[in-house]
């Protein structure tokens, strides 16, 4: 048991999400925090979030956010600011700007294609439905006569 | 012995897979019987020489063989024996013996009951699926082989990950898996339907029970996931949108549009071509899955790197059975002509409606999995696509289906008119809007999660209602006409109020948490919206394969005691690991959840506390929706009907 107490003390003790020394005094602006920190990635983690994240890494991040919005930033300021820093990796949603667009217009245009061909499916049934209606195949009369002589 | 037993098992069953996916086949095509007749014995045969060989991988968990090199990764002589045999599955290795031990048991599932389908059919059916176990068996025999003995065994293991000792998650991967090799199987009908060339409403009654056991398994799979996520990671978040999710995400999506595409060939006869390239879409993506998690690509590129030997070969088997498949299906794909016809407004066209949305949702979800690869190796970005560009563009397609669910539902088949199947749910639809404009006017500011979530609830769940009071038609013993309905009507009632019960969780959860972070002093009561939480004492003790320190919190509303929560934080030496273990204290309104965090230098200890509304009902109508399958699953028809009636065959001149 000892061993393991000691063990465990060697283990660098674990830092958990947002604690409470980094809270903000003013509510309007630690809100602020909290919303740019949910779109900024920890870099160290697995698609993790620095609001969500336990890494050393991701509280520096966090300290600096509060740091700069304390120093009277814009959100898009503090964003900017991070982004200079590290890159756009650090943002968890990707802007629309160059090749990124792409992925942005992926869905709609999707959407519409498949929109297009479902719609002329589904008329070309529909007429079909008109033309056909008519009568039964050859083959469906003798299906029909034969079940109906059961 | 038992384990090179298991491994020589192992290649027997290669050697199986390989006779059965070729002799039948040849046999179907020359019209041979007894070659046909072949499959049958080999999938259980093969079925058998697999479950040895996993049962004797498993004997080496339970009895902590650290001569076995997975072993000695994966386990520890002190880890609870849940755990030893969780193990099993809980890596590499093992995980993949259990994907191939599955692709046997539907294989072989399929051989025992499959007795009523046409004989080339089933032989065609089975040499598919054998395929794809004998590519799945050389996978792991040739780059992942579990049975690798050590020639220095040590005296313990390097334990499980202890995030994954959990009994969530020890059942977590054999439901998914279960269900993504679920739809193996309509991909073998698919593929045996293209070379045979005959698709029918029959051929539909026969794979849909499959692809609804598949989406059951996934169903659950998931939810087991992100309940695990929920409890288990520390800040109560329910999904992440994590690429190893998605990967589970995108073939349940792809099952959902199948499995009603499926209706439209079984009842209809048209939206053939669809419902093939679905089943192979669907299972394709359950080997994307596969990729994505087995590769580590998407994790990191390096975790590629360090061993592309596997991520390769898995590439390769997705390459070959899906583009194989695709290519069958454009040179047969014009002999499916559909039969069925149906007016622009149609429960046919509102079910096109539905797969629509639901593959390109699922679309959206793949490019934005595999965005962030596809940028670093085309245009030099190194970015990531997180949370919020899921949240803002896949939201938007559950909220239209959300919206078309009930009006689709309630429409007949062939010729439909919009009037007369929204005329019964006007009620309805009024009360919806009147509960989401009430909830928007009570809640005062905060976005439109909340209401457009609880509108479009109250519209499912209702709108479900009054579907399966409408199918008792009027007048006289209307009670005992529901009693006697079909029980796939059941199976849709469920499925789809779990689906609505589902949207209500997630938005009162994303709508309205309240979250405390601070500083807790001992015997200092203070409050979390409406709820007294008092830090009574810190104890630490020792489990038996961690240490934990374990908060003892006093719950109380308006003065009276709720519960005693007991939020513990526990290190895995040998892992050299901490976890949270949240406290919970469950209820349907709300779930208020507790974290421990560390000793503050000042005294106290750091405490979170979150109030999460509706959160259950996430899970619930998981459950639901899984039930509401299984239904549907037993309904009669299925049972009793599949070839019961064998359709007068209709050859099609292959080309």
């Amino acid at each position: 048991m000892k061993r393991l107490i000691f063990i465990a003390m060697l283990l660098a003790a674990p830092v958990w999400a947002v604690q409470p020394d980094e809270v903000l005094q003013n509510p309007v602006l630690e809100e602020r925090a909290r919303e740019l920190s949910k779109g900024l990635r920890c870099l160290v983690c697995r698609n993790e979030s620095i609001d969500e994240s336990n890494a050393a890494l991701a509280r520096d991040l966090r300290i600096l956010v509060r740091d700069r919005l304390l120093a009277g930033d814009s959100d898009a300021e503090v964003i900017d600011f991070i982004v200079a820093r590290y890159g756009e990796y650090v943002l968890l949603r990707p802007t629309a700007t160059g090749s990124n667009w792409i992925l942005w217009a992926a869905g709609p245009i999707m959407l519409l294609i498949a929109a297009g061909v479902g719609l002329v499916y589904i008329r070309g049934r529909s007429r079909a439905a008109a033309s056909q209606e008519a009568g039964l195949t050859e083959d469906e009369q003798a299906r029909l006569s034969e079940i109906l002589k059961d | 012995m038992i384990t090179e037993l298991g491994h020589f098992a192992l290649i027997l069953a290669f050697m199986v897979a390989i006779v059965q996916a070729v002799v039948p086949l040849i046999g179907a095509h020359l019209r041979r019987p007894g070659w046909m007749a072949l499959a049958e014995p080999a999938a259980t045969a093969q079925f058998l020489l697999v479950a040895f060989s996993f049962g004797a991988l498993m004997h080496a968990f339970i009895t902590s063989d650290f001569s076995l090199k997975i072993v000695v990764d994966n386990s520890h002589s002190a880890k609870p024996m849940l755990y030893k045999i969780s193990g099993t599955w809980g890596n590499h290795e093992g995980s993949m013996l259990l994907w191939v031990l599955i692709v046997t048991l539907f294989g072989a599932t399929a051989a025992w009951f499959g007795g009523s389908l046409p004989p080339g059919l089933r032989a065609r059916v089975l040499s598919v699926q054998s395929a794809i176990a004998v590519a799945f068996l050389a996978f792991i025999l040739f780059t992942s082989n579990p049975f690798v003995r050590l020639a220095v065994p040590p005296f313990d293991g390097q334990d499980l990950n202890p995030l994954l000792q959990d009994p969530g998650l020890a059942f977590h991967p054999p439901f998914l898996y279960l269900g993504y090799v679920g739809l193996s199987m309509s991909f073998s009908f698919a593929v045996a339907a293209l070379i045979e060339g005959r698709i029918d409403a029959a051929w539909a009654r026969w794979v849909r029970p499959w692809t609804l056991a598949a989406w059951v398994f996934l169903t659950i799979g998931i939810a087991l996931g992100s309940w695990w996520a929920y409890y288990e990671l520390g800040w109560g978040g329910f999904w992440f949108w994590d690429p190893v999710e998605n990967a589970s995400f995108m073939p349940w999506l792809l099952a959902a549009a199948l499995l009603h595409s499926a209706i439209v060939v079984e009842k209809r006869e048209a939206l053939k071509s669809w419902t093939i390239l679905l089943a192979i879409l669907a299972f394709g993506f359950s080997l994307i899955g596969t990729f994505i998690v087995r590769s580590g690509l998407l994790t990191s590129v390096h975790a590629f790197a360090n061993d592309p030997e596997r991520g390769v070969f898995i590439l390769m088997i997705l390459g070959v059975f899906t583009g194989g498949a695709l290519m069958l299906f454009a040179a047969r794909a014009h002999v499916m002509e559909a039969k069925g016809i149906f007016g622009l407004v149609s429960r046919e066209s509102a079910l096109v409606v539905n797969n629509l949305l639901l593959a390109v949702s699922c679309f959206v979800v793949f490019v934005g999995t595999m965005w962030p690869l596809v940028a670093e190796m085309f245009f030099d970005r190194k970015l990531s696509v997180g949370p919020p560009f899921f949240d803002l563009a896949f939201t938007p397609f559950m909220v239209a289906l959300g919206l078309i669910l009930p009006v689709g539902s309630a429409m007949p088949w062939k010729r439909a008119s919009l009037a007369r199947a929204i005329w019964p749910l006007r009620y309805v639809f009024v009360l919806a809007l009147a509960i989401g404009g009430l909830v928007f006017a009570m809640q005062t500011g905060r976005g439109l999660v909340g209401p457009v979530g609880m509108f479009l609830a109250a519209w499912i769940v209702m709108g479900a209602l009054i579907d399966i009071a409408q199918r008792t038609g009027r007048g006289g013993n209307r009670l005992g006409r529901l009693m006697r309905l079909p029980r796939a009507d059941w199976g849709k009632l469920l499925a789809h109020g779990g689906l609505g019960i589902t949207m209500m969780g997630i938005a009162g959860l994303t709508a309205w948490s309240v979250e405390d972070i601070r500083v807790a002093q001992l015997d200092a009561p203070f409050e979390v919206g409406g709820y007294t939480l008092t830090l009574d004492d810190v104890r630490r003790a020792e489990g038996p394969n961690y240490l934990s320190t374990t908060g003892f919190v006093t719950l109380e509303r308006a003065g009276r005691e709720i519960a005693q929560l007991r939020p513990e934080k526990r290190i895995y030496p040998v892992a050299q690991m901490p976890t949270t273990e949240a406290a919970i204290d469950y209820d349907l309104a709300r779930d208020v959840y507790v974290v421990i965090g560390d000793p503050q230098d000042n005294g106290g200890w750091a405490i979170r506390t979150y109030i999460k509304p509706l959160t259950n009902w996430i899970w619930i109508g998981c459950a639901l929706m899984a039930l509401g399958g299984l239904l549907s699953l037993s309904d009669r028809r299925f049972r009793v009907a599949a070839g019961a009636r064998k359709p007068k065959a209709q050859p099609v001149a292959a080309e």
